[in-house]
C-alpha cells in the first residue's frame, strides 16, 4: 500500500457536472472479485450535507459500492477496482493516495454493531486516540455520545463494557465511536438491520440530526427508511444477461421523485414490491 | 504546494492523516513481524545445518558403517548405532501398539456418548494431565514403581514361556518391556487428543444414518464413524510414534542402556535418544562428533516420521472439509 | 444383522417383531462387550495418573520442609539438605527461554495471522513451527550444545535457555496464530473503518483481546519447558551451587535445575538423595499443574463475542 499522508496537484478533479457540492463522486466502471464482476456502470454522486441512500435487492452490489467510497474493499483479496471515486475533487484511487488517510475522513458505521472490547469511553475516545488528540478528551467523548443520542443513557456506566449494551445502544456507541473524530461523511451499511422497530427510530432520527453536520451515505433494505431520511435515492439492480450476477445502477434521484415517479420501469416495479 | 484531502473540513473536526510517526511505526512493525516469521524457517535450517556441520568429521569416518555396526568402545574408537537404532524401533513400536490401542479406545469411549458429558470432561481432563506429568517424573516412577511390580511376572512368564523369543531373557531390572510401557503412557494423550478431533469432525447425519438403518452403537461407530474418520487417526497414530522414538526420559531411565539386539522384552536395550542422554555430557572430543552423528540419524528419522504425520493430517482435513460441503 | 431379520419377517400375524433388549442376540453382546472393554480401557489408563500422584505425595511429601527451598543438595553420605538452587536454576532458564520465545513467536504469529496469512512464506513458517512441535527435545539439546556451549565455552543457564526456547516457540507461536485469528473480523474491521494503520489495528484491538488465547499458550510453553530434562542435560549441566554466589551472578556456570537433579538422583544408591528426588518430582509437578491450570483458567476467559 502507498504510505503518504498528501497528494500532489496533478490529480485533477473532474468538474461537477450538476452543478451542486459533491463531496464523493464515485463512478464505477468495473469492479472485480476475483474473477466476478459484481458492479459496473455506476455514477453515484454524493452530495454535501445530505443523507444519500442506496437500496435495490440482495446481492446487487450496494455494499461494495458503499465500502468503495472509503477503499474498505481494499481489503478483500483479489479486489479490483476500475473507475474513480472523488472525494473533494481528488481521487481516492490515485496510487499515492493512503487509503488509511481516507478512512480518517470518511468514517464507517457497519450492519452489524462492533464495539471492541473495552469500556464505553475508551471506544469512543478510540479513534481520538487514533488521530493523537491530546485535548478535551472527556468533552469530546461526551459530545459524541450526545451527537449519537447515547448519552443520558450510558453517562454513568463509561468504564462499563462496551459489548454490555443492548444492541441499539451498541449500534448508537458505533455512531458515536464514528463521529467522535468529526469525518466529513459517514458511511453506513444497513445501520438499523440488526435492530428493533424502536431502536431503528432512534438511528433515524438521529441521521437527520446529523446531516446538519456530516454527508451520510446509507445501505438500506427497507424502503420506508429510505423515504423517510434520504434527500438522494441511488436504485441498483443485478443484471444477469450476461451469465454472471452484476449489479449496477438503475435510478439515481431526488427521494420523492424517484418513489413517486421514478424513470426506470425495473425502479416502477422494485418499489411496488414486484420483486425484491 | 501538496494538496491534503483535509480540504474544507469542518471546523472542529479533528481527523488528520496518520502521522509520519504512525506511518514509520506501521512500516517498522511489519516488517518486525516478517523478519521474525522468516527467523522460524532460517531456525529450523540452522539447526539442521548445526548439527550435521558438527557430525560431517564422523560421518566421513564412519560412514554407512556406523549405522550398522554394533559395537559401541569409545576407548577403541569403534562406534556402531545399530543397536540404538533397533532399540528405538522396537521401543517405539512397542509403545504405539499399546498406547495407540489404549488411545483409540479412549477417544471412542470419550466421544461416542457412552457417558454423561459431565463424566467425559473429567475423564478428558485426566488423560490430558497424563501429558503434563515431566517425562523424568514418569522415570523416576518407572524405577521404584513399574520394574518392581512387573518383575515376579516377568519372571514366571520367562521361566515358563522362556522358548518364545519375547521372552528368552529375565527381567533383572530395566528392561525393554517397563520401557516401552510406560513411553505407551506417555504417547497416550496425544493419541488420544488427536483421534477425538478426528472423531469429533464426523459429521453428525452420518451416524444418524448408520442408526437410522438400524445399526447398533458399534456397528455405527465400526462401520461408519471409524472408517470415515480413518485417516485422521491413522496420522494420530503417526504423530504418536514420532512423539516415541523421540523420547528421551523416561528411555535413559528405564531401558538399561546396554548395547544389544534382541527380541526379548525383558532384556535391557539402549535407544538413539537414551544414548545421548547418558553419553553427551562426559563425551570426549572423539565420542562428541560421534554422537552427533548419532543424533543426526535421530532428526532424520523424527523429520521423516513426523512430515509423513503432518501430511496425512493435512489430508484428513482436506478430505472433511471437502466432504462436508 | 441376519437374526433378526429373519424373525421380523415371518408374517403369522401373530408373531411380534422382538423390541426388547436381550443379551441374547449376539449383536447386542458384542455391542456390550466393546463397550464394556473400552470403558475399562479408559479407567486402567486413569491408573498411571493416580499411581504417579500417589508416590510423589507418599514418597515425596515425606521429605516436605521448608529447608528444601533454602539449602542445596547434600552429598552421598550426607542428609538433609534441599534443592533451593535447581528451583532457582529452572525458574531461571525457563525465564531466558521465554524472554526469547515469547516475542519471537508472538510478532511471527502476528504475521502468520494479520499481514500474510495466505502468502507462501506464512504456509512456510506454519510448516516449519509443526516440525518443531514433534522436534525431539534432546535435538533441541544438542543444537543448543554446538550453538552455543561450545562457542561461549562453558555450560551455562543461558545455553540451557535457548534449548528450552526451541520447545518453547512453535506452542506460543502456534497458539498465538490461534487466538489471533480467534479476535472476530468485525472489530477489526471496525478500527480499519475509523482509519488506523494495520500496526495500530494489530495494538489497539487485535492483540489486547487475543491476550488472554496467547497467554495460555504461553503458560502451556512455560510448563513444558519448566519439566524438560533432556534439553538441559549437556547445556546447563547441573550444579551445586547457587546461581546467586557472594552477590555475583553466576550466569555463565553450569546451572543445576529441578528435572536434572530427579535424573541424577534417581539411579544412586544413596537413600536421602532419593528422598531428595522424589521431593523434587513433587515440587516440579506441583509447579507444571499450577502453571498448566492457570493457563486453562485463562482459556476460558477468552472473549469470544
Ligand atoms: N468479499 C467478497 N468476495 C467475493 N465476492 C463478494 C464479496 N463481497 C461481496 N461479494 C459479491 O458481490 C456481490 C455484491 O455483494 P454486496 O454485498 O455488495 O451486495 P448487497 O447489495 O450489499 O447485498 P445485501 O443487500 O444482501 O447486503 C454479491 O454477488 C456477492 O456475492
Ligand atoms: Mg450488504
Amino acid at each position: 500500500m502507498i504510505m503518504t499522508n498528501t497528494l500532489d496537484s496533478s490529480i485533477v478533479a473532474e468538474p461537477n457536472t450538476n452543478g451542486k457540492n459533491v463531496v464523493i463522486d464515485c463512478k464505477i466502471r468495473n469492479l472485480y472479485y476475483g474473477k466476478f464482476r459484481a458492479v459496473r456502470d455506476s455514477h453515484i454522486p454524493v452530495e454535501e450535507g445530505q443523507v444519500t441512500a442506496f437500496i435495490g435487492p440482495s446481492g446487487c452490489g450496494k455494499s461494495t459500492a458503499l465500502r468503495c467510497l472509503n477503499r474498505m474493499n481494499d481489503l478483500v483479496r483479489g479486489f479490483r477496482f476500475d473507475g474513480h471515486v472523488h472525494f473533494r475533487g481528488k481521487d481516492i484511487y490515485h496510487r499515492n493516495v493512503d487509503p488509511v488517510a481516507v478512512r480518517r475522513y470518511i468514517g464507517m458505521v457497519f450492519q452489524q454493531p462492533n464495539p471492541f472490547a473495552m469500556s464505553i469511553y475508551n471506544n469512543v475516545a478510540f479513534g481520538l486516540r487514533l488521530n493523537r488528540v491530546k485535548d478535551d478528551i472527556p468533552e469530546r467523548v461526551e459530545s459524541a455520545l450526545r451527537g449519537a443520542a447515547l448519552w443520558d443513557e450510558v453517562k454513568d456506566k463509561l468504564k462499563n463494557s462496551g459489548l454490555s449494551l443492548s444492541g441499539g445502544q451498541q449500534q448508537r456507541l458505533c455512531i458515536a465511536r464514528a463521529i467522535a473524530t468529526e469525518p466529513t461523511v459517514l458511511l453506513m451499511d444497513e445501520p438499523c438491520s440488526a435492530l428493533d422497530p424502536i431502536a431503528t427510530r432512534r438511528i433515524e432520527e438521529l441521521m437527520t440530526e446529523l446531516k446538519e453536520k456530516y454527508t451520510i451515505a446509507v445501505v438500506t433494505h427497507n424502503l420506508q427508511q429510505a423515504q423517510r431520511v434520504a434527500d438522494k435515492t441511488a436504485f441498483m439492480y443485478v443484471d444477469t444477461s450476461d451469465g454472471g450476477r452484476t449489479g449496477y445502477l438503475v435510478e439515481y434521484e431526488d427521494t420523492g421523485q424517484l418513489f413517486e415517479d421514478p424513470k426506470e420501469e425495473y425502479t416502477k416495479q422494485y418499489i411496488r414490491g414486484e420483486f425484491s | 504546494m501538496a494538496i491534503t484531502l483535509e480540504g474544507d473540513v469542518p471546523i472542529d473536526s479533528v481527523a488528520s492523516p496518520p502521522s509520519r510517526l504512525d506511518i514509520a511505526g506501521d512500516r517498522t512493525f511489519r516488517g518486525l513481524t516478517y523478519v521474525f516469521s522468516w527467523m522460524t524457517i532460517f531456525l529450523v535450517l540452522y539447526i539442521v545445518y548445526e548439527i550435521a556441520g558438527k557430525a560431517f568429521p564422523a560421518i566421513q569416518e564412519y560412514g554407512f558403517g556406523f549405522v550398522t555396526g554394533t559395537t559401541w568402545d569409545a576407548n577403541r574408537g569403534e562406534f556402531g548405532v545399530f543397536p540404538e537404532i533397533w532399540g528405538t524401533l522396537y521401543s517405539s513400536i512397542l509403545a504405539l501398539m499399546l498406547g495407540g490401542f489404549f488411545g483409540v479406545s479412549i477417544a471412542i469411549f470419550l466421544t461416542q456418548d457412552f457417558l454423561p458429558p459431565k463424566l467425559e470432561v473429567v475423564f478428558k481432563n485426566i488423560v490430558e494431565l497424563l501429558a503434563a506429568i515431566p517425562s523424568v517424573v514418569y522415570g523416576l516412577w518407572g524405577i521404584y514403581v513399574v520394574i518392581p511390580a512387573l518383575r515376579p511376572t516377568a519372571n514366571w512368564v520367562h521361566e515358563h514361556l522362556g522358548w518364545i523369543p519375547f521372552f528368552e531373557t529375565s527381567l533383572s531390572g530395566p528392561g525393554m518391556l517397563p520401557a516401552a510401557m510406560v513411553l505407551s503412557i506417555m504417547i497416550l494423550p496425544t493419541i488420544s487428543a488427536v483421534s477425538r478431533d478426528a472423531l469429533c469432525s464426523v459429521p453428525h447425519r452420518l451416524k444418524e444414518a448408520a442408526f437410522g438403518l438400524g445399526a447398533t452403537r458399534w456397528e455405527a461407530i465400526l462401520g461408519v464413524i471409524l472408517p470415515t474418520s480413518a485417516t485422521g487417526i491413522f496420522g494420530a497414530l503417526v504423530l504418536g510414534f514420532g512423539r516415541a522414538l523421540g523420547e528421551t526420559m523416561a528411555l535413559a531411565m528405564l531401558v538399561g542402556n546396554s548395547n544389544q539386539v534382541s527380541l526379548s522384552l525383558f532384556s535391557p536395550a539402549n535407544t538413539l535418544a537414551a544414548l545421548l542422554a547418558n553419553n553427551f555430557p562426559e563425551a570426549g572430543k572423539l565420542e562428541e562428533g560421534v554422537l552427533m552423528y548419532a543424533a543426526l540419524i535421530l532428526m532424520a528419522i523424527t523429520l521423516l516420521v513426523n512430515l509423513v504425520g503432518t501430511a496425512i493430517m493435512n489430508r484428513a482435513q482436506r478430505r472433511l472439509s471437502g466432504g462436508e460441503r | 444383522m441376519s437374526n433378526q431379520i429373519e424373525i421380523t419377517h415371518s408374517f403369522a400375524g401373530v408373531d411380534f417383531p422382538q423390541l426388547e433388549r436381550s443379551l441374547r442376540h449376539p449383536r447386542t453382546l458384542v455391542s456390550s462387550l466393546l463397550s464394556l472393554l473400552t470403558g475399562f480401557v479408559t479407567v486402567v489408563a486413569c491408573v498411571p495418573l493416580f499411581s504417579v500422584l500417589f508416590m510423589l505425595i507418599y514418597r515425596g511429601g515425606k521429605r516436605l520442609s521448608l529447608s528444601l527451598f533454602t539449602q542445596t543438595p547434600p552429598s552421598a553420605f550426607e542428609s538433609g539438605g534441599g534443592f533451593g538452587n535447581a528451583i532457582v536454576g529452572t525458574l531461571t532458564m525457563v525465564g531466558i527461554a521465554a524472554l526469547i520465545s515469547v516475542p519471537f513467536g508472538v510478532l511471527a504469529a502476528v504475521f502468520l495471522a494479520e499481514f500474510g496469512p495466505k502468502s507462501k512464506t506464512a504456509s512456510a513458517v506454519r510448516f516449519c513451527a509443526k516440525l518443531l512441535t514433534g522436534f525431539p527435545s534432546i535435538l533441541a539439546g544438542v543444537f543448543a550444545y554446538a550453538a552455543v556451549v561450545l562457542m561461549t565455552g562453558s555450560y551455562s543457564a543461558p545455553a540451557g535457555g535457548v534449548a528450552l526456547s526451541i520447545l518453547m516457540l512453535p506452542i506460543v507461536m502456534l497458539t498465538a496464530e490461534e487466538s489471533i485469528k480467534m479476535v472476530p473480523h468485525k472489530m477489526k474491521e471496525a478500527a480499519i473503518g475509523m482509519g488506523a494503520t494495520q500496526t495500530q489495528v494489530v495494538w489497539r484491538v487485535t492483540l489486547p483481546s487475543a491476550m488472554p488465547g496467547m497467554l495460555t499458550g504461553v503458560m502451556l510453553a512455560v510448563a513444558r519447558a519448566s519439566g524438560e530434562t533432556a534439553p538441559l542435560l549437556f547445556t546447563a549441566l547441573n550444579s551445586n551451587y547457587w546461581i546467586m554466589q557472594d552477590g555475583n551472578l553466576a550466569l555463565m556456570e553450569p546451572t543445576a535445575s529441578l528435572a536434572v537433579l530427579i535424573f541424577n538422583f534417581s539411579g544412586v544408591p544413596f537413600e536421602s538423595q532419593i528422598e531428595l528426588a522424589w521431593a523434587a518430582a513433587l515440587v516440579l509437578v506441583l509447579i507444571v499443574l499450577a502453571v498448566n491450570i492457570g493457563g486453562q483458567v485463562l482459556s476460558r476467559k477468552r472473549v469470544t463475542r
